[in-house]
């Protein structure tokens, strides 16, 4: 058999699944992109770069923007110090290192929707039977409905704290293979040379080697909150529909093409394209990390 | 100072494991005592009974629906296995004069994110007629340009030793892959296995889309639709959570070794 043969032996059922599943969306959604295609996927109506223009100056989605961007700002930063704090802590103990390990990685188990419900209805419950509500009322404090307030928006409390919950653990375990890829030859040198063990090793030697597992770590942050959909969609929403805040890209996203208003594919074709140019640097940056 | 260490990691210890303890408090309770004045710490008798009402409750599609997400995972890890598999081992091991422009279409894949074009994957796959069908459920995830990349990036660095002894014994490419080198490469195939089959068993966003009739509701879309539009009882609810989890606890339990390799593997490099 020739070696063209055997390569599409090999590679030819994943190349038109690529080909059907990736490529043909992509491209007829930048053609939808261009045209009138309400509740339609076949439109006549060609509208030039209307769609684009709309969505630009629509104040719903600018706003998903910056929706993102608050939510990046706390959760990105968080996340980095509290999973390279973990990974530190965990690596340096012997007795129950397996344990503790396992406990902080145990949440990845559970999906947004189950991490969802425990937020919503029992952790953050805006009554007063619910937990945190629980917790302040043993110091005297007025129960807080943490879902629904906008001002000021304890909503951002619930969010945050769920995604930490839920992905701390994959951060730490990333840090951990980092550290444990640290020459232990540079700490002995650093003792024999006066460094204390402690801070000094820590900016010193730690950090700097750990410069690729971090680039990486921020990286892939930034575009799972740029995806966040599944506590957003879980938490904010009832059964009269989703809130008019807090909606990062991918909820207007939904709402937009798929909602109950009515299919609008145009606007949403031309708004997955905006997104995904936007995130295309940052993705473009992880994928040269990865492939490094 | 190692106390300290240690007062630090079991506090975060508590705090990880509480949202375990509420699910399971809260789905053996009653509504009496979920919903009391001052916490209860524990149902004061645990109700088994909530079982028997949750898999019986005919609102509920429990059985049907966490059938459905054993079914979706089950095939999207095997056919990403299979598919990414193969593919991978082609990209890197056969010479082939266009095998570059085909990686470039691959690694092109990766600048996507795969939530991002949910749309345009809806309009293809309801084209075909796979709304609420296990074909829409399965067939658009098999085909990840990342695990292709993963297997193609751990195929390169596998010992060619091996490939020449097998080609010496008389095989050829196909018979390679299977006798040699996916027995040598279980490792890696089960991290990157574990690591598909937890996350195709929680995602929501796709089967929240394609699967609109309550027939074809993944375990994930069931919760959530119980949780944000049709009310049921909250234990009922919380006990559903806490059947959902189960199969993920097992998976955790037993392939642990695997999963901290997938994850390093899929996170960084490989």
């Amino acid at each position: 058999m020739s070696n063209g043969r055997a390569f599409w032996l090999f590679v030819g059922p994943f190349a038109i699944g690529l080909l059907v599943f990736v490529y043909v969306p992509i491209g007829w959604s930048l053609l939808l992109s261009f045209f009138d295609a309400r509740n339609t996927v076949t439109p006549t109506e060609f509208v030039g770069l209307r769609n684009y223009a709309d969505m630009l100056t629509d104040q719903p989605f600018l706003s998903s923007l910056g929706t993102f961007s608050v939510f990046a700002a706390f959760i990105v930063p968080l996340t980095f110090v509290l999973a390279l704090a973990l990974a530190l802590l965990v690596n340096q103990i012997s007795f129950m290192q397996a344990f503790f390990r396992s406990v902080f990685f145990l949440p990845t188990a559970c999906s947004y929707v189950v991490a969802s419900l425990v937020w919503k209805l029992s952790i953050f419950n805006g009554v007063r039977f619910g937990l945190a509500n629980t917790v302040l009322g043993w110091f005297g404090a007025e129960p807080v409905a943490w879902t629904v307030s906008t001002s000021p928006p304890w909503y951002w409390l619930v969010l945050v704290t769920l995604r930490l919950w839920l992905q701390l653990g994959f951060y730490m375990i990333l840090f951990i293979a980092g550290l444990q890829r640290i020459p232990q030859h540079l700490y002995e040198a650093a003792w024999i040379d006066g460094a204390r063990p402690g801070w000094q090793t820590l900016r010193y030697i730690t950090l700097p080697q750990l410069r690729t597992t971090s680039v990486a770590v921020v990286l892939l942050l930034l575009v799972a909150a740029y995806q966040a959909f599944d506590e957003f969609y879980n938490v904010l929403g009832t059964d009269r529909g989703y809130p008019p805040f807090a909606r990062p890209p991918l909820i207007y996203l939904y709402y937009t093409a798929l909602g109950s208003g009515g299919q609008d594919f145009g606007h949403g074709s031309a708004g997955a394209v905006i997104l995904t140019l936007l995130i295309a640097g940052v993705t473009l940056l992880q994928g040269r990390v990865i492939t490094r | 100072m190692k106390a300290v260490r240690y007062l630090a990691l079991s506090m975060a210890a508590v705090l990880f494991l509480i949202p375990f303890y509420l699910v399971l408090r809260n789905g053996l309770a009653t509504e009496q005592e979920i919903a009391a004045p001052s916490w209860t710490f524990w149902p004061s008798e645990i109700h088994w009974e909530n079982f028997a009402a949750l898999f019986s409750n005919p609102a509920v599609p429990m059985v049907r629906s966490m059938l459905n997400s054993l079914v979706v995972a089950v095939l999207q890890t095997a056919g990403q296995l299979l598919l990414c598999g193969l593919a991978g081992y082609g990209l890197a091991r056969i010479p082939y004069r266009y095998a570059n422009v085909v990686l470039y279409f691959v690694v092109a894949t990766l600048m996507i994110p795969a939530a991002v074009t949910f749309v345009p994957t809806f309009v293809v796959v309801s084209t075909l007629g796979w709304v609420s069908d296990l074909r829409g459920l399965v067939i658009p995830g098999l085909f990840s340009g990342f695990t292709t990349f993963l297997f193609r990036q751990y195929f390169l660095t596998f010992p060619g030793e091996l490939e020449e002894a097998a080609r010496i014994d008389g095989l050829g490419h196909w018979g390679t892959y299977w006798r040699v080198v996916v027995p040598n490469s279980r490792g890696f195939f089960a991290a990157l296995g574990v690591i598909t089959f937890v996350t195709s068993w929680n995602q929501f966003l796709w089967p929240l889309v394609i699967a609109q009739d309550q027939d074809a509701w993944t375990v994930q879309v069931a919760l959530s639709t119980f949780l944000t539009a049709q009310s049921i009882n909250v234990h009922e609810l919380f006990l559903a959570a806490a059947v959902s989890i189960a199969p993920l606890v097992i998976v955790f339990v037993a392939m642990q070794r695997f999963l901290v390799r997938g994850v390093t593997e899929t996170g960084i490099k490989g």
